[in-house]
Parts: structure tokens; sequence; C-alpha cells
């Protein structure tokens, strides 16, 4: 059964086609790193999939449904390049905010657990926007894994992350990979995303440059993938 | 999430996001109070054109001060993103809209509660004489204002101009529920009650507020997802 379907897909922003004819089918459980240029199309993707914006051409599907659908938005987490926290509402505020409206069984409980597992139990009533980045950045994790979401969207999600946030990430990523869910995410940072990775995608300019299992070479030499698939390659 | 637990979910995270920082609140209460100050040196407050001119006075102060706190709405979500957030989350974008309207809704009332008495003291006027009325017309005008410059603050919120944007798109379509509003509260502040000849204009302030509000409703999801 496929987590993600994407059939034939085509994003135009005016007359320039940002994405060409994407199709491609994510099993449940698979961990693809999404890997591409700057303007490759990375994110409009990842924003297509999380139903942000919609595709000129084309139909995606999440977990059988049509990705707009509130069940399947449901079963979607993301953490994207901001970190869709309130920077006027305290830690738990924001997790307890975003676990009713996800309809969280016992918000409260959850986001205290939440905070926990991020370390931000103690700072807990302090308003986020007196926080230092490395703990918002901790929170907006904490904010995309609050509802135990099946399929992960993650949009360059080592950028810009502190050593403390990266191991928190790094470690929820890796128990939710084991746990079978599905995690698309795109990234610059090839080594981290290939170590998590147990299958590549590489998007030319809208276009599906490679699709394929991440292989031991792609891990020795990290760059060989786009010197051999990517633009002029 | 059940739609109205969703539409009061919004409306207490803007409520209470609003009244923490008190940026609208406090640029909107300023203007507002600058205006009827500098207007009434500028009149005679104390004459019979006074009460002539006084709906039209207040609704445009209301309107405008009305402005500074909806161009916030949907700005305030952008900071962090945190609008892609709520989009991709289980919740009908009209529920979003919604609960942001009741938020500003709630906001605005009370700003033009605060301002009604400043109003009476500046030009001499009894606003007390029909509170009830009054009341009816200040809910009706504040949820028009609200629920159109709601949907044009989502509208032009990807513009760099917003500030700007919005009036230009929300003052033209308020013209109908701002006139209704305003003869409705020259009569009152006169001493006449609703009913009557005034009835047309409440009944148009009420079907200003019905279609909009379902248009709104029905094309939010377009403006934002496209």
């Amino acid at each position: 059964m496929s987590a993600i379907e994407i059939h034939q897909v085509w994003k135009f922003y005016g007359d320039y086609p940002a994405l060409r004819n994407i199709d491609v089918r994510i099993h449940r459980g698979d961990c693809v790193a999404l890997l591409g240029r700057n303007g490759a199309g990375k994110t409009t993707l990842l924003r297509i999939i999380a139903g942000l914006s919609r595709p000129s051409r084309g139909e995606i599907r999440v977990e059988g449904g049509a990705v707009r659908a509130p069940g399947a938005k449901r079963r979607i987490g993301i953490l994207g390049h901001g970190i869709a926290i309130y920077d006027e509402l305290s830690a738990y505020e924001n997790l307890r905010l975003f676990g009713a409206i996800y309809d969280v069984p016992d918000p409260k409980r959850r986001a205290m657990e939440w905070l926990e597992r991020t370390g931000l139990d103690r700072v807990r009533d302090g308003l986020v926007r007196e926080f230092s980045r490395g703990m918002r950045q901790r929170l907006a994790v904490a904010r995309a894994f609050l509802h135990d979401p099946d399929v992960l969207l993650l949009d360059e999600p080592f950028t810009a992350l502190d050593d403390r946030a990266i191991a928190v990430l790094q470690s929820l990523l890796k128990s939710a990979r084991e746990q079978g869910r599905t995690i698309l995410m795109s990234t610059h940072q090839l080594r981290e995303a290939l170590e998590l990775a147990t299958r590549v995608i590489l998007i030319n300019r809208g276009a599906i440059g490679f699709d394929g299992d991440r292989t031991q070479q792609m891990l020795d030499e990290p760059a060989w993938l786009y010197r051999r698939y990517g633009e002029g390659g | 999430m059940n739609y109205l637990r969703a539409v009061a979910t919004i409306a207490a995270k803007d409520l209470r996001s609003e009244t923490r920082g008190k940026e609208g609140i406090n640029a909107a209460l300023a203007f507002a109070m600058v205006v009827l100050l500098l207007l009434s040196f500028a009149f005679d407050p104390s004459g019979e054109q006074a009460r002539e001119f006084s709906g039209g006075l207040l609704w445009l102060v209301f309107a405008f001060a009305g402005t500074l706190i909806l161009n916030r709405s949907f700005a305030r979500e952008l900071g962090n993103d945190c609008l892609d957030a709520l989009l991709a989350a289980p919740i009908p974008a009209s529920a979003l809209l919604l609960g942001k309207c009741c938020a500003n809704w709630v906001i605005l009332c009370a700003l033009y509660l605060v301002c009604l008495p400043v109003f009476g003291v500046f030009y001499t006027i009894n606003v007390a004489v029909q509170i009830p009325g009054l009341l009816v017309v200040i809910a009706l005008g504040a949820w028009a204002i609200t629920v159109i410059g709601a949907m044009f603050s989502a509208l032009t919120v990807n513009l760099r101009l917003r500030e700007l944007m919005l009036p230009i798109l929300v003052y033209p379509m308020l013209i109908p529920a701002l006139l209704g509003a305003i003869q409705l509260t020259t009569e009152l502040l006169a001493g006449a009650p609703i009913g009557g000849d005034n009835r047309i204009w409440l009944n148009l302030l009420i079907g200003f507020n019905v279609i909009f509000t379902a248009l709104s409703v029905f094309f939010i999801e377009t403006v934002l997802v496209g």
C-alpha cells in the first residue's frame, strides 16, 4: 500500500514549470531523501503533498485519501523552513493548541510529554519569544511529532538547527523509521539524510532525475549522486 | 475536530496573542482617540450639526481603526510560517477564517465601546439615549468590518504592500454596510428608535453580513490554498 501517491503532477508558476510530470509512489515505511539543487522543486513538491498548494495538473493521495481531506491531513506531520509556533504563546500553550487542533487525546498530558522529550519542560510557561533559537527549534520538532503522524514531511529539517536540536531530530526520525512511519525529507545535508534514508529521489529542474534505493556508494561519496544524475550529469 | 470547536480554538488563540502583544489594539485605540480629539477641535461639537454628522464621524473612525487591527489578522501568522501549519492541520480553512473573525469582532466591539463614551464627551452627545439599539448596530457594523477585513487580510497576506492594499480593497466593499450603520447610528443618537423608516438600514446591515459571511466562508479555501 502506498503512503503517498503522486500521479503525473505538474506545477506552473505563470509559464514556468516548477514541477514536470512527477509520478512517484512512496510506500509505507519508506524513508525518502528528496534531493536537488536550489530551485529544483523540492519545496514545491512537499507543499503540494502537504496540501498547502494545489498542483496545476495531476493528483496526489496520502494514505489513500485526497490530500486536503481532514483524514489525510491528520496523518501528516510537517516540519518546514519556519518553526510554525507562536511567539506570543508559551511552549505549553503552543503544544496544547496544536494538540487540540489535531484532536490528540489528552492534549495536556501529551504536551507535557513532548516538552520533557525535547528538554523544554522546565520552561513550559515561558513565552516562545523569550526562547533561544535552539529551544524554539526543539519546540518546532515537538509540534511536528505531537500527533504521531504516519507521514512526516520535512523540508530541510537540519538547516539552522543547533547540535542539540539535530540530536533530538535524528533520534526521533530513527525511531519513526523503526516504527514504520513514512518519511519524506528534502535536504542539502546529504550525509545526515543519506544515513537515515532507505530511498533517494533526485529532482532536476522540476523533473525526476533519479529514483531508487539508497546504496553504499551514496553513503561513501554523497556528491556522487549529483555528479552522475544531476543536471548535466 | 468539531467545526465549532475549531472556530473557538482559533478565536481563543488569536485573542490570547493579541491581548499579550497588544500591538494592534494599542495602535487602533490611539488612532481612534486622536482622530476623535482632533475632529472635536475642527468642528463646533456643541452645535446641532454635531448630531447630524455623528454617525458618519463615528463609523469613519471605527472603520479606519478597525483596519489597523484587521491588517494583522492573517499577517500575524506569517512570522514563523504559522499559516502553513494551520492550513496543513485538519481544520477547514473556513473555520480558520471564522475563528479569526470572532476574535477580531470581540476586539473591535471592545474598542468601539471604549470610543463611544469618549465620543459622547467630546461632542456633547448623549450616547446612552438609545443604547440597546446602538449596541445592536455596533455589533452588526463590527461584524461587517471584521468579515470583509479578515477576508481581504487573507487575500493580501503575501503582498509586501498589504498595509496599503487592505484599506484600498476593504473600504469600497464596506460602503453598503457603512451606509446602513451611519444612518442608523445618526438616528439612534438623535433619539429615534430602530423601526419604521430606518428599518431598511438594519435589514441592509443584516443582509450584508449574511451575504459576505457566506461568500467568505465559500471562497477562503481558494484564497489561501489556490
